[in-house]
């Protein structure tokens, strides 16, 4: 890298730059207050933004082997499949009801 | 010279490392990828306990946090992050006073975070936000049933970034005491990529902190 990339590198001060436009459009779209799902996508896909500027050009992946990409990436893709295999719990109420009315439930539940 | 060509055979079966100027790297990457799952872990586990407590159960984190402070501990991470790159940039020209000062610069952005981050703290354990207990934020009643975990999600995320934030801080500090000492050069400076990286990676981290936490 240090005899190869002189050239290649990104300038640095730009990347900068962007990163602090993100965060700042960030911050805009966070605090109106309307539909929590369209807030969670744009805000998510600003952080995914950010983070793929971070790692391409100051962690220079995008400098190195593919293959090490594929393999950073990896992790990135088992936290989405993990939050996708919470998701039933987060959507689903009878968990909440069953806390909220315990004693109904039994009541219910009960055979007389 | 029969020797010679057999040497030069095992070298060429050997298999390409996949960062081939420093083995070092791969190390790094390794260990920065098992903590990304650690983190992510955190974070999934927190959006579970958020959805599980329900549209009202969680208090809202932006009403006692304010974002403004932390919107600025972000910009303060961005900023270390790229003086960190500066620093490499520099020693790879052969710069090694201007590596220091970059160098410099970059622990001094993370003692700043990591003092805002202790006044941020004690300010909302003033307010009441501790492990068991939740601050005094006007709702009352049901509306916050079930929101106690909270306090507990939210110092388990932000403190084991903080300790990635205080390692690196001290990693960066035994980098800038070599390179006032003079062991890097142009030719000599893999070290300092790798602290690169580990920095980079915390402030990658704090990225999606901020986003989960104290956007959403």
């Amino acid at each position: 890298m240090a005899q190869n990339g002189e050239h290649k590198h990104p300038r640095y001060w730009f990347i900068f730059l962007w990163l602090a436009v993100l965060t700042a459009i960030e911050i805009g779209v966070a605090i109106p207050e309307y539909s929590t799902v369209i807030k969670a996508i744009l805000l998510i896909g600003l952080a995914c933004g950010k983070a793929f500027l971070v790692a391409a050009y100051f962690m220079h992946l995008k400098l190195e082997k593919r293959t090490l990409s594929a393999i950073v990436i990896t992790p990135f893709l088992i936290c989405v499949f993990l939050v996708i295999m919470l998701i039933p719990d987060l959507t689903t109420d009878a968990r909440h009801n069953a806390i909220d009315k315990p004693a109904e439930k039994v009541q219910e539940t009960t055979p007389h | 010279m029969e020797q010679v060509t057999t040497l030069e055979h095992t070298e060429d079966v050997y298999e390409p490392s996949l960062t081939p100027d420093s083995l070092g790297k791969l190390g790094m990457w390794v260990f920065l990828i098992g903590d990304t799952m650690s983190f992510g872990a955190l974070l999934a586990a927190y959006a579970a306990l958020r959805g599980g407590a329900g549209a009202i159960g969680w208090v809202p984190p932006s009403e006692i946090l304010g974002i403004e402070l932390t919107a600025f501990m972000t910009f303060l991470l961005i900023c270390s992050s790229v003086t960190m790159v500066k620093a490499l940039e520099s020693i790879q020209k052969g710069n090694v006073g201007r590596m220091c000062d970059f160098l410099g610069l970059t622990i001094l952005g993370g003692i700043i975070f990591l003092g805002l981050q202790a006044y941020e703290w004690t300010h909302l354990i003033k307010h009441g936000l501790t492990l068991t207990g939740i601050p005094d934020h006007g709702l009352t009643g049901a509306a916050i049933s079930g929101s106690t975990l909270f306090g507990p999600t939210f110092y388990a995320i932000t403190g084991f970034h903080g300790l990635h934030v205080t390692g690196g801080v001290i990693y960066l500090i035994v980098i800038l005491r070599n390179g006032w000492s003079g062991r890097y050069t142009a030719e000599f400076n893999h070290e300092v990529e790798i602290v690169g990286l580990y920095w980079h990676f915390v402030d990658l981290i704090w990225i999606m902190v901020f986003t989960f936490i104290y956007l959403l």
